[in-house]
């Protein structure tokens, strides 16, 4: 690595925490580029309240909190570059910029990776049907609104029950749209009961489990969707004149791949240990792009914790460890982050790690194991599809570094 | 007195070959007329297809298709590099997963000579899978056509129709014919929603409904069966899994599921085959879906891991017939172009050209434009060759051009301005995407959607 800046990839939560943590911690040369016009990142267009509680310990909404995050990094002497991407970047290499300055090459002297998340769109969901117009995420749902003053449409369908699709109800409702209903393959939604709650009183908006969204219909816009009940195999039609599938997040990783950073089976993202290195030396990662997708300000944390490790780093806190040990998922576990143990790599962000599973779950037995040996086992309250379970952290110092790949499972008796 | 007439030659479709007759016909000094129902050229069934440039191998010897491939690649691939459309040279491997397809071997070798193609080689399993190391296990043997390529499906026929209307084509899109008569002093009218048009001659290049024109004149010679073709298109964090495009051994019904990559640097899997009633039928399907991914999995199992960025289903022109439908009627100056089931786009100079020649014997006067063509330079949107996000020089006099808005394509603020003020407009979504690649992408629209979205209102309103 070369005497130049530490470049962080996004800025984002993540990207914009790791830039003040490593300015605090006196790092001069903290570099952070934004392809997109503004700072701040999702936030920017994610109207709701309740930002910033683990972080900044206050309530803002997530405009507000994306213009404080680039206010505290400007003011703590980050260098902020806008509408400037990242287009190339191989294997121990330069950062190849381009951007209105035009093309340049940067040799940093650390990467922390913050490129976020996003939905899957509907056709990587295979949804068979037309391609009209109207069939959007919520991403997008949030930026026409929100930023643009577009209307979406006027009868919408909601893909998904997660937190971020109740927060589209509120977003269809700002944009003139009326939400026809919610649709979920999974038996439940998976957000609070407050917004399922909210959602029926306040918008009258039904919400249909076990239902799967089988073929859009319409052209040049939707007009309808077919709908499947998984259970009695019933079909039906909605019509409505815009889909917005949410959630279902994918971390933003080409440049994760393209710089052959060792990539987590299960996030999609980087493989990370505790202090948030990948496998090559002097990369970090944070935020989303290692698991999607969490709530900001656990972004935020994130970003810090990277911020924190790669000052550590910069000052010669030790060589890049060599012995990374995997921790694998068993179904219907979905993945783990941090995945990786690396002895004496300290404790995660906000001293857990973040765990997922693809079913619902009341009081279930989780076990992590190595080579047949229990490492960890312990009981959870709940696990619900789309939001994460902490576990501890204290096992890993018992992984045995020629032992093999760890593996986390879950079993709902005993 | 005879009423004079509006136009020299109307083209009816605006698709790949629609647009390919047009521009041949501009070199001319001749008042070209262009009409297209849809809202731009190319946007059907030129749009969704399996973009390659077929060198024409596996063409049925002796028919009109089998001569005018050969010479639509060739060309098109000089055409390509002149005005800059995208096209990729990767060669084609034509493989066998039994011993019963290899035995078809022989006869595909001796078509491909009889069609004047040499250059077709029978490759050793150990070097198939030395090429294509990613291909699933079973293969028995490979047929190499070294020339096959991938070329831009949406690039090609903008090139055609940008090139027409610099040299004052009228084209009219969202014109859709609604009907034809003949006039008695010779010619035809043309009825659309927004007027009449009378033309001395009539090139019916309306695809999917080219039988509906041809009967609309009298004739009752073929019945267009759309026949649907569904398509994958991969990531581009998959593209290094393929070299060549993978084609499977054809039967008599289709060409089979074939594995390609894209000229931007995807990879398609496709296209199924299915005979559907209506001409509007784009939609994909369940079924489909399913069929492709089972076939993908078997040739290229790697392939499944990765996302998938965009599924679309395109309408093959089929008829009853084998060949082409091309007829021209010489005393009354109508030339049928029709039944260009899947080679249009390999073909479409060379059709433009035997069309050109034909009408010339029809009694059209054809005096070459003392102007000579005009300049053309098409924006590049394929991998191959530089984009503008990569030209530090061209940023540097335009900062418009590091100003990249779709991230997953890498398209710059400077191409949508270009794409919205060319001089063939883009009008939507579909042709911005089309002109540019924005919004083609893995995340289809959840960062640049709003943005490309308001850019285009900002243009309309």
């Amino acid at each position: 690595m070369s005497a130049g800046p530490v470049v962080i990839v996004g800025a984002g939560p993540a990207g914009l925490a790791a830039a003040l943590e490593l300015r605090r911690r006196g790092v001069a040369d903290v570099l952070v580029l934004e392809r997109e016009s503004a700072l701040g990142g999702i936030p920017r267009h994610a109207h709701h309240q309740g930002f910033g509680l683990r972080d900044l310990r206050r309530p803002l909404s997530g405009p507000s909190y994306a213009r404080r995050y680039a206010q505290l990094a400007a003011a703590a002497g980050a260098e902020l570059r806008t509408e400037t991407m990242v287009t190339g970047w191989s294997p121990g290499g330069p950062l190849e910029l381009t951007g209105p300055r035009g093309r340049e090459r940067v040799d940093p002297a650390a990467v922390v990776l913050a490129t976020g998340c996003r939905e899957r769109p509907r056709s990587a969901r295979l949804v068979p049907g037309s391609r009209p117009e109207g069939v959007i995420t919520t991403g997008t749902l949030q930026q026409l609104v929100y930023l643009k003053g577009l209307a979406p449409g006027t009868r919408a369908l909601v893909v998904g029950a997660e937190h971020v699709s109740f927060s589209a109800l509120l977003t269809l409702a700002h944009g003139g749209a009326r939400a026809v209903g919610m649709a979920t393959e999974l038996p439940r939604h998976q957000s609070l009961a407050l917004f399922r709650a909210g959602a029926a009183l306040r918008f009258r908006t039904p919400l249909w489990t076990r239902t799967a969204v089988t073929a859009i219909h319409g052209r040049p816009r939707v007009a309808e969707v077919e709908l499947t009940d998984l259970d009695s195999g019933a079909v039906r039609s909605v019509e409505c004149d815009t889909v917005v599938f949410s959630a279902d997040w994918i971390p933003d990783h080409e440049l994760a791949v393209m710089a052959g950073l060792a990539m987590d089976p299960g996030t999609r993202g980087p493989a990370v240990d505790a202090a948030l290195r990948t496998s090559a030396p002097g990369v970090f990662a944070a935020g989303n792009l290692l698991h999607g997708a969490e709530t900001a300000d656990v972004a935020a944390l994130g970003g810090r914790h990277a911020g924190a490790a790669a000052a550590a780093f910069l000052s010669g806190g030790g060589a890049w460890p060599d012995v990374r040990i995997p921790i694998g998922c068993e179904a219907p576990l979905r993945w783990i982050a941090p995945n990786v143990v690396v002895q004496g790599s300290g404790a995660p962000a906000r001293g857990t790690f973040a765990l997922r599973s693809a079913a619902f779950m009341q009081r279930p037995r989780v076990e992590i194991a190595q080579a047949g040996r229990t490492l960890w086992s312990g009981r959870l309250r709940r696990l619900v599809p789309g939001r994460s379970a902490r576990l501890p952290h204290a096992w890993t110092a018992t992984v045995d570094p020629g032992g093999g790949p760890a593996s986390v499972r879950v079993s709902a008796d005993g | 007195m005879h009423e004079p007439l509006d136009t020299d030659v109307a083209i009816v479709g605006a698709g790949v070959v629609g647009c390919a007759i047009a521009r041949e016909l501009t070199r001319f000094d001749l008042r070209v007329t262009l009409l297209e129902a849809g809202p731009d050229v190319g946007a059907g069934t030129s749009k969704a297809n399996t973009a390659l440039l077929h060198t024409g191998f596996d063409a049925k010897p002796g028919t009109l298709e089998a001569r005018l491939v050969p010479r639509g690649f060739q060309l098109l691939s000089d055409y390509a590099r002149r005005v800059g459309i995208p096209v990729e040279r990767t060669g084609a491997l034509l493989v066998a997963w039994t011993e019963e397809q290899r035995r078809e071997f022989p006869g595909i070798v001796e078509r491909s000579r009889a069609n004047g193609y040499g250059a077709i080689a029978e490759l050793g399993v150990d070097e198939l899978y030395r090429r294509e190391p990613e291909l699933g296990p079973g293969a028995v043997g490979a047929l190499e056509v070294p020339d096959e390529a991938l070329v831009c499906p949406f690039t090609t026929p903008l090139a055609y129709a940008t090139e027409a209307v610099l040299a004052g084509c009228d084209l009219r899109r969202s014109t859709p014919v609604t009907a034809v008569e003949r006039l008695e002093t010779g010619g035809f009218r043309l009825a659309t929603p927004t007027g009449a048009i009378s033309a001395r001659y009539l090139v019916n290049a309306a695809g999917l409904h080219s039988d509906e024109l041809d009967r609309m004149l009298g004739h009752e010679r073929f019945t267009v069966t759309p026949r649907r073709g569904e398509l994958i298109v991969f990531d581009k964090l998959a593209r290094p899994l393929v070299e060549h495009v993978v084609l499977a051994v054809p039967t008599k019904i289709t060409k089979g599921v074939l594995i390609a990559p894209t000229v931007f640097g995807n990879v398609m899997l496709g296209p199924t085959a299915e005979d559907v009633e209506r001409k509007d039928d784009t939609e994909s399907s369940a079924d489909g879906l399913a069929y492709l991914r089972a076939e993908g999995a078997r040739i290229m199992p790697a392939l499944l891991e990765h996302e998938v960025t965009a599924v679309y289903a395109g309408l093959r022109a089929a008829t009853e017939h084998v060949d082409y439908q091309l007829g021209i009627h010489a005393p009354e100056g109508y030339a049928c172009v029709a039944g260009i089931r899947s080679t249009g786009l390999s073909a479409s100079m060379a059709i433009a050209e035997h069309v050109r020649e034909q009408l010339g014997v029809a009694g059209l006067r054809l005096e070459p434009r003392t102007a000579g063509p005009p300049e053309l330079r098409m924006p590049n949107i394929g991998e191959r060759s530089e984009r503008p996000y990569e030209r530090g020089e061209l940023i540097e006099a335009d900062r418009d051009y590091g100003r990249i808005v779709c991230f997953c394509e890498r398209v710059t603020r400077g191409e949508i301005r270009d794409a919205l003020d060319g001089p063939l407009p883009a009008v939507d979504l579909d042709g911005l995407r089309r002109r540019t690649r924005a919004h083609m992408g893995r995340c289809q629209g959840f960062f640049c959607g709003a943005e490309l979205a308001d850019l285009l209102e900002a243009r309309s309103g």
